[in-house]
């Protein structure tokens, strides 16, 4: 997980009271329900509610993962704010200029160089080749075809489909065509990734190695990411923060720890009572301040896992010291009755 | 025990057909009764089209232009003017083509005072000999596919020039090589607009609808008005005629596109140019090449057709052979026509499929090495050319071989038709008397005694039982504009042919499917000869039949009967072969033996699709039957012929032709919704 980054700076991405109501007169019945949006009126009424008042930021090298069941409105946030889909009301300000209010020639200059996004069925073009898909959104920006095959190429080895680029889509696995998803995605170097359920469509043991893939690669890379997905545990593996929606409405937007040791919904602890806390819960979150009296030279580094050093705290009597391993100065302090609460207490 | 009756469709059916069977035989046959015919309120229809066609040419908008043999301003009707132009432009293409290949002076003099000209004779473009076109043609399949589409092209090309049929191939080559892409190019872009505006898309479907659905026969009579006749005026009604399939599978192949994919092409930055012709045309692909291949098979099927508007090529010849009924002869030329398509369709699938190599770096040489081969065969086989102008006295066989100079099978052919007439003529004749007296006839008779409110009965309770009042209504309305006009006897002639045809069409269709479907292979193969006959233009059907069985209501039958039966044994296959895996094991699982899978599973689920096939078979047999009236029969086609040379000829050829059209589209409606209906109860999607 990377380094948060400074609150103070501006965000990349702000949404402010977001809505997305599908319907012939959504326009209407939104002015006239002055904010307070009842899906079940709505529905009564002939519109479907999409996405209802969702205000939050995603700063820079952030990666923000968007986590909801069919139907909670995670596609259609994601939507609306790549600008596929118009939002009903609210405002979108990516890097500080408003979303809504730009031309075409701006909105095509926007995701010509700022945006990248991944699909969950691949989407790629099924005429073109490997090499060809890839290079696509820079031919589309007029570079020329030697730059974009070079840089096409570059792409290739990144996401390791070196050997491949002559292929066609349909000849290859589920796994590589996503790989050429995400090379095509960022061919022209965005600031901003989205990707709607990138490794919905794979199969298990698959998924997880893309997850792996992914996470080396946001090490490298450290872009401003929204991330759909319907599965919690891939959520927690990814997501510096997650954002919880329930039909239209975000029901809680905090780190991982936090979601998973405090709950703010019942429909939150839906998913949290049976997740596994010590391979999610890092120290930093469960630590007690710095005691003094600690005399035992071992040491546990604060980003941890609680897994990693649960055979050690346990099997300790007496409390130990938290580094933070950066620079070893001591942050806090850790003893077993506390971890025991956490992993096992209700 | 009412609503055991409203769910069972065939004791509804039942009943409707009692009540027709009484009306039948209620209302008496007398002139002016209108339950027995409706009054021709519709009489001046024709007329009115065609007042509407002459004043729309002569009176509509009158523009001032400049005529030079006068010397002054003359009043001349925009669309005049306008079709005009259309006129020469398209037979300046044409020309300009088939000069490159049979050489001519008329390019040059387009461009060129006729006065120069005439002082020089000898600046004429010349003729391509016929070597060097047989050599380009297995270059370029080479080029885009590989040695057999070389060797297809090339063998395909001698037998034109050494069977003598050159210059007649080469004018029709021309005349589908200007019509196709002229076609693609319409189909596409409407198709386009049509998925791009929904409006545009509910305007084009009726109009589409009609357009597949009228006999090529009536678009000549207006066209013939509005533009002419020549080769231009068979260019502009086959492009009339072939457009309307390519704007369908562009809209249905641009509809089957992902949205994902279309979604990732905005968010890689594409303006709405570049998302229309980099993303959504290329990934509709599949479709729009159906597309294009539909539409080099409809321009080759037209050539006939075009020809009695003055088109030159083989389909002026084909005519003229079958009217003096030189089977062999014919036959040969339609051979002729059958390679040009084969060959064409070949052509377009391969370039279509054909991949580009971005890594190789290839030098000059490399790069345009198909070019510097042709014009190095273009030079040997011109060299070629010289020397047998000077070793042949006559005819140089090296460049040209001219019409009707080269070898023949016809004299074979015709020997083996007089041997057939020969020994089975008591057979076949005692056959068609047979069939005549004791089916056909008795048929026509029974339909001409059905009182109009007995038809109406009929169809309009058929579409209440499959789709409630709207159903009915529509078929209603539709047969009612046939029957206030004076054609009514007529039509109802048309279709007693044409039942007779889908019904035993489909049965054929139905025993070859079933026994086909059984293995994979012998299905392959069905499709294979389907395929291949389906590049047969229709009016070929007609040569063995006229051959057989003279000038009769049968030819045209069996015509029809055989022309009908493709659709009906392929729908019978892909429906057949449409039901789910699952299915067939489910049932041997259950113990069937293969005779019960068969009718307890595969024909039910398969029905639908079979019955969306017998759609097909109508058009099919009903275009036979009007393509028919040339040998003459009675129906409908008859006076669409007659129309090319009466006064108020483009008024009715629209309107029977708008008839035929009609026709085809009431039971259309009818069989596929009911269709539709039994796809949903089944749970088979479509």
């Amino acid at each position: 997980m990377s380094e948060k980054s400074n609150m103070n700076k501006s965000p990349v991405i702000k949404c402010e009271s977001v809505y997305k109501i599908f319907g012939n007169n959504a326009e209407k019945l939104l002015k006239e329900s002055n904010g307070i949006v009842d899906s079940k009126s709505f529905h009564t009424a002939g519109c479907i509610v999409g996405v209802n008042n969702a205000s939050f930021e995603v700063h820079k090298g952030e990666m923000l993962v968007v986590m909801g069941l069919s139907g909670s409105g995670k596609s259609t946030l994601l939507r609306c704010i790549s600008r596929l889909s118009e939002s009903t009301a609210g405002k979108i300000y990516i890097d500080g200029e408003d979303l809504n209010a730009m031309n075409g020639k701006e909105l095509i200059e926007l995701r010509r160089n700022k945006m990248g996004m991944v699909f969950q069925n691949f989407a790629l073009l099924p005429h073109k080749t490997v090499l060809e898909n890839i290079a696509f959104p820079l031919q589309v920006k007029g570079i020329t075809p030697d730059q974009c095959i070079t840089k096409a190429m570059e792409m290739v080895d990144l996401v390791g489909l070196k050997g491949r680029e002559n292929y066609f889509p349909r000849e290859l696995s589920g796994g590589q065509q996503q790989r050429v998803g995400i090379a095509r995605s960022l061919a022209v170097e965005p600031d901003i990734w989205f990707l709607d359920e990138p490794f919905s469509a794979l199969d298990p043991l698959i998924r997880k190695e893309m997850q792996d893939e992914f996470l080396r690669l946001q090490g490298v890379l450290n872009k401003t990411i929204m991330f759909v997905t319907h599965d919690f545990d891939e959520a927690l593996r990814l997501a510096d923060r997650i954002a919880i929606m329930k039909d239209g409405i975000i029901e809680q937007l905090d780190t991982p720890d936090n979601i998973v040791l405090n709950p703010a919904t019942e429909y939150v602890k839906k998913f949290t009572q049976d997740v596994p806390r010590e391979k999610v819960i890092k120290i930093e979150s469960i630590m007690d301040p710095i005691d003094p009296t600690i005399t035992n030279k071992l040491k546990i580094s604060k980003n941890d896992l609680i897994e990693k050093i649960a055979e050690t705290i346990l099997s300790s009597k007496e409390p130990l010291n938290v580094i933070d391993p950066k620079d070893d100065k001591i942050v806090g302090s850790l003893n077993s009755s506390k971890v025991i609460k956490v992993l096992f207490g209700s | 025990m009412l609503s055991k009756f409203k769910n069972s469709r065939p004791q509804q059916f039942l009943l409707l057909f009692f009540i027709f069977l009484i009306s039948y035989f209620i209302v008496p046959e007398s002139e002016g009764n209108y339950l027995w015919r409706l009054p021709s309120l519709f009489k001046d229809f024709p007329l009115w089209i065609n007042n509407l066609i002459y004043s729309a040419l002569y009176d509509w908008f009158p523009l001032k232009v400049w005529d030079p043999v006068f010397e002054m301003y003359e009043k001349k009707a925009a669309i005049r003017e306008f079709t005009r132009a259309i006129s020469s432009g398209v037979l300046f293409l044409i020309t300009f083509i088939r000069e490159i290949f049979l050489g001519g002076a008329q390019t040059i003099g387009t461009f060129v005072s006729s006065s120069w000209l005439n002082s020089n004779k000898w600046f004429i473009w010349p003729a391509l000999p016929w070597t060097a076109v047989v050599a380009g043609g297995m270059l370029l399949g080479y080029h885009l596919q590989g040695v057999r589409l070389a060797l297809l092209a090339g063998i395909g090309a001698c037998y034109l020039s050494l069977f003598g049929q050159w210059e007649p191939s080469m004018q029709t080559l021309s005349f589908v090589l200007i019509t196709a892409p002229i076609c693609f190019i319409f189909g596409l872009s409407l198709g386009v607009w049509g998925y791009l505006n929904k409006k545009v898309e509910s305007a084009l479907q009726p109009i589409l609808n009609v357009a597949q659905t009228m006999p090529h026969f009536s678009f000549l009579v207006p066209v013939m008005i509005l533009f002419g006749i020549g080769d231009h005026a068979g260019a502009i009604a086959t492009i009339i005629f072939a457009t309307p399939p390519m704007v369908r599978l562009t809209i249905l192949g641009l509809k089957k596109i992902s949205p994902e994919v279309v979604e990732s092409g905005l968010m890689s930055g594409c303006n709405k140019f570049q998302l229309l012709f980099k993303v959504l045309i290329p990934t509709a692909r599949t479709d729009i090449l159906i597309g294009v291949n539909q539409v080099i098979m409809q321009c080759l099927a037209m050539t006939v057709i075009a020809s009695f508007i003055g088109a030159k090529g083989l389909g002026f010849n084909l005519k003229l052979a079958l009217n003096s009924l030189k089977i062999g002869k014919a036959a040969e030329i339609g051979i002729c026509i059958v390679i040009i398509a084969i060959v064409l369709d070949k052509f377009s699938l391969a370039w279509a499929n054909k991949q580009k190599n971005y890594f190789a770096n290839l030098n000059f040489c490399q790069k345009n090495k198909n070019l510097i081969i042709f014009s190095i065969l273009l030079i040997v086989c011109s060299i070629f050319a010289y020397i047998g102008g000077l070793y042949f006295n006559n005819i140089n066989y090296l460049y040209l071989v001219p019409y009707e100079k080269g070898f023949s099978i016809s004299p074979l052919l015709d020997a083996g038709v007089d041997w057939i007439w020969e020994t089975f003529f008591y057979y076949l004749n005692s056959f068609n008397i047979f069939l005549i007296t004791n089916i056909l006839v008795p048929m026509k008779m029974a339909y001409l005694g059905m009182p109009v409110v007995s038809t109406f009965i009929l169809v309009m309770g058929a579409g209440f039982i499959v789709g409630g009042i709207r159903s009915s209504l529509i078929v209603g309305s539709l047969f009612l504009f046939i029957a206030l006009s004076e054609y009514w006897d007529r039509a109802l002639i048309t279709m007693y042919m044409a039942t007779f045809a889908v019904i035993i069409a489909t049965f054929i269709g139905l025993i070859v499917g079933l026994s086909c479907a059984q293995n994979s292979k012998s299905t392959a193969f069905m499709l294979f000869i389907c395929d291949f006959f389906q590049t047969f233009p229709s009016f070929v059907y007609l040569i063995p039949v006229i051959l057989l069985f003279g000038i009769t209501d049968t030819s045209v039958l069996l015509a029809a009967i055989v022309y009908a039966t493709i659709p009906a044994t392929r729908y019978t296959i892909e429906g057949l072969k449409s039901v789910p895996l699952s299915l067939h094991e489910a049932g041997s699982m259950s113990g069937v033996s293969r005779i019960q899978r068969l009718i307890a599973i595969e024909i039910p689920l398969a029905f639908p699709h079979i019955m969306l096939g017998i759609n097909q078979t109508l058009i099919f047999s009903l275009f036979m039957i009007v393509l028919g009236a040339l040998i003459g029969t009675e129906d409908l086609g008859q006076i669409i012929m007659g129309a090319l040379s009466r006064k108020d000829g483009a008024g009715v050829a629209l309107t029977l032709g708008i008839f035929v059209s009609f026709i085809c589209l009431a039971v259309d409606h009818l069989i596929r919704t009911w269709s539709d209906r039994q796809k949903k109860l089944l749970g088979i999607d479509s």
